[in-house]
């Protein structure tokens, strides 16, 4: 029996292999995404144009656009002359924000008399608008005290904040996790899903299923292949993530690489129900590729955090699974606890792959219409 | 002409007796829409705290009173001692620990500016920064009354500016206005660039295209046999998904409909030049679905959707300029939410015109008629 189903696996990885396109999605999937999002993708914000409108053009405000621009937070654009000036930057999509200061400026810093500097920000993007307009505030505010000296007082609070488990505030920290997660879905869940497809579509299916193998033995040895493979994927995330992007594991290796073979499960037996419930590689593909692929990057707390979601969107991000195994692999790597902190998650996913597989097995028809 | 009008007609036939694709093409992307625009918002509207008052005084008390009250936090636990809290934090429960040192009130009064210890979990690093942003404000807050309250000295607060800040096109920034555009924009080319890629190939596969191929059909008459049809459907979706964001999350229209339409049509030739290129080197579906997929992705990272083109390093800037869906968004975002004519979406069209010139006439070029 064992020797049957180890030749059906070979031949079935023999498959995969050959394949050129396949291996850019197992291998070139994987790194041009943790490439990505470790160069090129972050959510900071650098170099936001900024137009100036300055009524006052002396020492003082120069003074200010420059500190303001060796933030590396603002980059000036352009200086305005007048505030008809002001939304042209905006419609071409060239400013971010203009900050007017008014003709009183300088001397308003030294006296007592008091001065308003307005702040305009492209709305359309209040994501951009709401972070540029805090960094300003502080930076005015910072230029101010400077400028004025507001030191002199003795009850004050002192603030020491420490960042935990990523104390350079790195992005690569959070994506790492992320992108394994995905990447196991992708593979685990769309290949195989797509596999069992084509054999319905091109009528090989039912070539197997009159074989005299199990058709749980032929559904297995279809997996199993992905199954590794997805594994060698995790462990080259991880080596990229640890080597180019200084992640660590501070937790367990093992109990990594054993949350993943859950989860790696978990996704094959997501990806098995979607073949028995789809008849062309179409199908499987618009309902892998829907269902699955954008909601798991949406809705997981992946790039935004759930808790600031609707209630309705929180709960649909607790169906899906990645948001729980996303959870697990930060408990693991970055803040290194054990079981006893995400014994909680782990269960979910034992569940949810036991309430996968027997939907999976009440689906599942031997015979073909 | 007849011959590309019955080409058309043949694709339309076959897309619409496929009745498992059909919802899948219209239903599926639109409930997306609907709940995705909702999801991705960076905003940080709730930050799991713990306190831990190791004074236990009227001060300490009165700060936790003001945390709480903040609608931004939620007081998790109030533990006894540091590694308690590091329990709440090491299980995911709380993102922020505020340690009160012990003797604070009086060393404040002493004037001995006792420090307060805040804890992160800076595992995102964005998120970190806001919500410790949060409490260090409330904390600054709580000093200024402090002072007002305590001591005779009061600050002078005349020169302190006041900054007025305005937020033109969304002055209440809607998280949904700016994603919804977006979104639809990603998920129309998503489904065109699947569809397209996949069809050819297909065909391909279960050997229809043989018959064409013994035809007289020109390959430019079978590419625009192919394009036209899905170019319908893409313009379908669009109009769906704009009417539906518009009755529900009323989103702005401040340019013309028009310009934003004629750009689509551009973008989507585009679109669907690059999927039926893709489908001409593919043998089957699934090659043709990994290489569409492989590319997709990296569009989408890339597009500007969830994070801003601007950030990202020159070389990665340059890297958007052959990807239509950042075009499509940014067009999206600047004719529907600015009121932008074409003077202002000029780059993007001359762009993506390019883009569907040379994608269009690779996949005339790259189509065979003879299998070799």
């Amino acid at each position: 029996m064992f020797k049957v189903f180890w030749a059906f696996v070979k031949k079935e990885t023999y498959h995969i292999l050959r394949d050129k396109r396949t291996l850019l999605i197992l291998f070139g999937m994987p790194l041009a995404q943790i490439l990505i999002f470790g160069f090129a993708v972050t959510n900071e914000f650098k170099n936001a144009a900024i137009d100036v409108l300055d009524h006052s053009k002396d020492q003082e405000s120069k003074q200010l656009i420059q500190q303001m621009q060796s933030s590396g937070y603002f980059k000036l654009h352009n200086l305005l002359k007048s505030e008809d000036e002001m939304e042209a930057g905006f419609k071409n999509g060239d400013t971010k924000l203009v900050m007017v200061i008014p003709a009183n400026f300088s001397s308003a810093l030294y006296s007592n008399t008091g001065m308003k500097i307005q702040i305009i920000a492209d709305g359309s993007d209040p994501n951009n608008a709401n972070t540029l307009v805090q960094y300003a505030n502080q930076m005015i505010h910072r230029f101010q005290e400077q400028k004025g000296d507001l030191s002199s007082n003795p009850y004050k609070i002192p603030i020491e904040t420490r960042m935990l488990y990523n104390p350079q505030l790195r992005s690569s920290y959070n994506f790492v996790p992320g992108t394994i997660a995905l990447i196991l879905l992708i593979i685990s869940a769309m290949l195989t899903s797509l596999t069992i497809a084509k054999e319905k579509e091109t009528g090989t299916m039912e070539i197997l299923l009159v074989s005299p193998l199990h058709p749980l033995i032929i559904i297995l040895g279809k997996v199993t292949p992905y199954a590794v493979l997805s594994f060698v994927d995790v462990i080259l995330v991880l080596l990229i993530g640890y080597f180019i992007f200084d992640v660590p594991v501070v937790g367990s290796l093992i109990l990594l690489l054993i949350m993943s073979a859950l989860y790696v499960i978990t996704a094959l037996s997501l990806g098995t129900l979607i073949s028995t419930a789809s008849k062309t590689q179409q199908d499987a593909m618009m309902r892998s590729l829907m269902g699955l692929m954008l909601p798991s990057m949406i809705l997981s707390g992946f790039i935004f955090p759930l808790t600031s979601m609707p209630l309705v969107l929180q709960v649909l991000g607790h169906l899906i699974p990645a948001t729980y195994f996303i959870e697990i692999l930060k408990g693991i790597m970055l803040r290194g606890v054990g079981l006893e902190f995400i014994w909680k998650p782990f269960l979910i996913l034992v569940f949810m792959t036991v309430v996968l597989l027997l939907l999976t097995w009440k689906n599942f028809k031997i015979r073909l219409q | 002409m007849r011959v590309l009008w019955f080409l058309i007609q043949k694709e339309f036939i076959q897309i619409f007796r496929n009745k498992a694709l059909l919802p899948m093409m219209t239903i599926l992307p639109v409930i997306q829409l609907l709940l995705l625009s909702n999801a991705a918002s960076n905003e940080v509207k709730n930050v799991n705290i713990a306190v831990v008052d190791n004074d236990q005084s009227e001060f300490s008390k009165e700060l936790t009173d003001k945390i709480m009250a903040n609608k931004r936090f939620s007081l998790i636990a109030t533990p006894f001692g540091n590694k308690e809290a590091m329990k709440y934090m090491q299980g995911n429960e709380v993102d922020i620990i505020l340690q009160i040192p012990a003797n604070f009130e009086k060393k404040f009064l002493r004037k001995e500016q006792p420090s307060m210890q805040v804890l992160v979990n800076a595992v995102n690093g964005q998120q970190a920064t806001v919500g410790s942003g949060y409490l260090i404000n409330i904390i600054s807050t709580f000093n200024k009354s402090l002072i007002e309250n305590v001591a005779s000295f009061t600050m002078s607060k005349t020169n302190t500016a006041t900054i007025v800040n305005r937020n033109w096109y969304n002055p209440e920034l809607k998280y949904t206005h700016f994603m919804a555009p977006g979104i639809l924009a990603e998920l129309t080319a998503l489904l065109t660039i699947v569809l397209s890629a996949m069809n050819v190939v297909r065909e391909r596969e279960i050997g229809t295209i043989e018959q064409i191929n013994v035809t007289p059909i020109k390959k430019w008459q079978f590419i625009l046999g192919k394009l036209i049809p899905f170019l319908c459907i893409g313009i379908f979706l669009l109009i769906i998904g704009l009417t539906v964001s518009k009755i529900i999350f009323n989103i702005p229209m401040r340019g013309s409909l028009i310009t934003l339409f004629l750009y689509a049509i551009v973008n989507l030739v585009a679109v669907l030049g690059f999927g039926l290129l893709i489908s001409n080197f593919a043998n089957t579906q699934q090659q043709a679905i990994f290489v569409a997929f492989f590319f997709i992705l990296i569009f989408i990272l890339m597009c500007g959707l969830f994070t801003p083109i601007e950030s990202m390093p020159k070389w990665a800037q340059y890297a958007t300029i052959p990807n239509p869906l950042a075009h499509f968004i940014s067009v999206a975002r600047k004719v529907l939410m600015k009121g932008s004519g074409w003077a202002a979406i000029k780059m993007e069209f001359i762009y993506t015109l390019v883009l569907a010139i040379i994608f269009n006439t690779l996949a005339i070029i790259s189509y065979r008629k003879q299998e070799s």
